[in-house]
């Protein structure tokens, strides 16, 4: 992969400004809008977006304005579709929610582009396609589609195709169901560019991306006893280069990694990484907080990235026993976590994301706030995402918490945070410096300063 | 480590907050969120852990008091012959069969004088003969009453208050209610005495805890949604310890409550540990005989404090 100077920089180096906002403005936020998924495609030229209301949303970067060189180009909406809707189990009286869990996008193989997108219980296929052509002068149509009467016809022509506007369509081509009996938590796409792995809480499958009728399970953790249950697995992810190898967490905070060549069901790992916990931070909630809620591949390969509810840890896969680094989030929240508990703050799930040369990682926080922390250079910064930075061009400040009672200038102190708004989907794009962050119902670009 | 002279409190209020929590994600859109749930579990099981810490830290604390007021008293007005003699009568009603081959004096100075207030409360209620404290002094005394124990308790109604007749009242009366959800026995904790109030089933109660596969493994699957187990569920025994179980509930909706504690209690054993209840009791109180109440509560005990 080429990267150009201004790529890759530490935080020190890039000045992050405000692009664009999309969705409402109204604070009465619609259920359905809520942002569940937020996901890049392999050239980053599409942006997908899935929401609580099982509607996914792309946008496509447009091509370069020449004119204005200061001005990277912008995101606009490329196709807009019903991917899931809600469902009724008769057998179990169960609601199956509509809501986009995660979206993954295939790489590219022909003109058409294509991506996965899951809810609790299936994963669909779907084809977004361009159509800017249409076929006209058929000899039997008029062109509004009218029948013409065959007895009127003097003369024979060839249909041509002619330039129509852009339409962008998007059609379900695969439906991958009935494979799960928990909820659908991550899907995973193979290098091999033919498989892919879906994970619920207690299983992993292995899908064929032509073969719907059909899985291999290849992680069970169900006990044979429910009673006996002390985890579930909470992500999982297929190695960006080895084949074979994927690695899933869990609940107790530790990944597990497999390898498909050992055995046909990989419930013994070849590795498992854990951290011993510190006992001098034990509390009634360790095991909530110890739980991991993301795990992420370094785009190399060579590390693996964990989000946990206070910390963001990278691992070096050749070292088990701890992670190479750990960068704490939002340490401030640790004297907070039972009201934390009450209000089910304690359950939200943070993703992480890597920059597309590995160099920096970045993760959401509450009250808007998102960080990143610069593994090279040791430094983090804390951002907001809010209709008060949005000004084009405008560069974000750093903002800082204030653990303590003495707050300076523009610190915020950590009572006055606001725990609704929250950031739990980031995405950065592969090449460039430029980041998707979701909050509840808008989706914030932003991207470093062209000078 | 939790810091558990602050988190008695804390450890009540967690624990009902939580049950509350795992009740309302019953009715969520979407079917009960099993990571959710799993975690909210953890969270109960360290709150119970830290309370039941607190309410033994407690019982020893009490019982090392009163045994200091004995030997004072013993020493200002010991009438050795009229104390032996109540003793040995009330030592035979206890142990049953009176297979215990101490003598009378020996076995008072062994009880300490709250042993035998009690036992003098528990004569009073009809007609059990052994419905004596379970926090008996030595091994063979607590090995011997066990069966009959249980067998007396079976009669007695709930509530009934032991703390108005007992002398000790003088003390502070502290009551915590143990449901054991696999034998649905009730048991009450009062000063660090256990008595076993009612059960659902006479014949479960006689026979000791018996572990009943069944019912347990009923609420769990059904609780997960998990079509592969059929529920065995018998609504009428629920509604039975339904009603003895929880009338003193305060601020919870009993039924509520107690529908939700007969799902969860029988779920998540994996999290509760038998033995680790007991090592931390044996550590707290050296002399509690804690170990035998809480085998005799049976085999596979999965007992949560309810208030």
């Amino acid at each position: 992969m080429m990267f150009d100077a201004n790529t890759g920089g530490g935080s020190n180096d890039v000045q992050w400004c405000f692009s664009q906002v999309k969705g409402a403005i109204d604070d009465d936020v619609a259920e359905a809008d809520i942002i569940s998924t937020v996901e890049f495609n392999h050239s980053g030229e599409l942006l997908a977006t899935g929401d609580k209301g099982g509607r996914v949303v792309i946008f496509q970067q447009e091509i370069e304005n020449k004119s204005q060189p200061q001005c990277r180009s912008e995101y606009n909406v490329y196709s807009t579709f019903q991917s899931h809707e809600p469902e009724f189990d008769y057998l179990k009286s169960l609601e199956i929610e509509e809501k986009i869990n995660k979206i993954r996008w295939l790489p590219q193989k022909n003109a058409a582009q294509f991506l996965l997108s899951t809810n609790d219980k299936t994963i669909k296929l779907w084809k977004i396609s361009e159509r800017d052509k249409r076929p006209e002068g058929y000899n039997l149509k008029e062109e509004d589609g009218r029948y013409i009467d065959p007895n009127t016809v003097t003369a024979l022509r060839v249909p041509v195709f002619r330039p129509m506007d852009l339409m962008v369509e998007a059609s379900p081509r695969r439906v991958f169901a009935n494979a799960h009996t928990y909820h659908i938590n991550s899907i995973s796409i193979n290098s091999d560019h033919e498989t892919y792995l879906s994970a619920d809480d207690l299983r992993i499958n292995l899908w064929h991306q032509e073969i719907t009728d059909r899985s291999f399970n290849i992680v069970d953790i169900k006990p044979a006893n429910m009673e006996e249950l002390t985890e579930v697995i909470t992500a999982a992810e297929f190695h960006p280069h080895q084949c074979n190898t994927f690695v899933y967490s869990s609940s107790k905070g530790t990944i597990r990694l497999c390898d498909m060549r050992a055995s046909a069901l990989c419930d013994t790992h070849s590795k498992l990484f854990e951290e011993p916990e510190d006992p001098s931070n034990r509390s009634f909630f360790s095991e909530i907080i110890s739980s991991i809620s993301d795990v992420k591949f370094s785009h190399n390969g060579r590390y693996m990235m964990t989000r946990d509810y206070l910390s963001v840890k990278i691992w070096d896969l050749n070292m088990e026993s701890r992670p190479v680094e750990t960068y704490q989030v939002h340490e401030y929240l640790r004297n907070k976590l039972c009201s934390l508990y009450e209000n089910d703050c304690i359950f939200d799930k943070f993703e992480c994301c890597w920059n597309g040369n590995d160099s920096v990682v970045m993760t959401g926080s509450y009250n808007n706030f998102f960080r990143m922390f610069d593994r090279g250079q040791r430094r983090d910064v804390t951002l907001e995402a809010s209709r008060e930075g949005s000004k084009p061009q405008q560069v974000l400040k750093p903002r800082k918490v204030c653990a303590d009672g003495k707050r300076k200038k523009d610190e915020i102190s950590v009572d006055s945070l606001d725990f609704n708004k929250k950031i739990l989907h980031t995405a950065w794009h592969p090449q460039d410096n430029v980041i998707a962050v979701a909050t509840t119902n808008n989706l914030y670009i932003f991207q470093d300063k062209v000078n | 480590m939790i810091n558990t002279t602050e988190c008695a409190v804390d450890a009540q209020s967690l624990i009902s907050i939580s049950l509350r929590k795992i009740h309302n994600s019953r009715t969520q859109r979407g079917g009960i969120k099993l990571h959710k749930n799993l975690l909210v579990s953890y969270v109960l099981r360290n709150a119970r852990q830290v309370y039941m810490n607190e309410k033994y830290a407690e019982i020893y604390r009490m019982q090392q008091y009163e045994e200091v007021m004995t030997v004072c008293n013993e020493i200002q007005e010991l009438n050795p012959l009229d104390l032996a003699e109540d003793c040995e009568e009330q030592r035979g009603d206890c142990c049953g069969n009176g297979g215990v081959s101490e003598p009378a004096s020996l076995c008072c100075a062994l009880l300490p004088v709250s042993q035998l207030v009690a036992v003098q409360s528990a004569h009073m209620q009809p007609p059990s003969a052994c419905s004596a404290p379970l926090s008996l002094q030595s091994d063979e005394v607590c090995k011997e009453t066990e069966p009959s124990f249980y067998q007396s308790c079976c009669a007695e109604a709930y509530p009934v208050s032991n703390c108005e007749f007992s002398p000790v009242n003088n003390l502070h009366c502290n009551k915590t209610t143990v449901l054991d959800l696999d034998t649905h026995v009730v048991t009450t904790v009062e000063n660090g005495y256990l008595h076993q109030d009612c059960c659902a089933s006479l014949q479960q109660c006689c026979q000791g805890a018996q572990y009943s596969g069944k019912k347990r493994k009923v609420d769990f699957e059904y609780y997960i949604s998990d079509i592969e187990e059929v529920p065995d569920f018998t609504p009428c025994k629920r509604a039975k310890f339904e009603d003895c179980s929880y009338a003193n509930s305060e601020h919870l909706d009993t039924s509520n409550i107690s529908n939700l504690i007969s799902i969860f209690g029988s779920g998540f054993s994996g999290l509760v540990s038998r033995q680790a209840d007991i090592e931390q009791a044996l550590a707290l109180n050296g002399q509690f005989c804690s170990k035998q109440a809480l085998s005799s509560l049976g085999a596979m005990t999965r007992a949560i404090v309810a208030f």
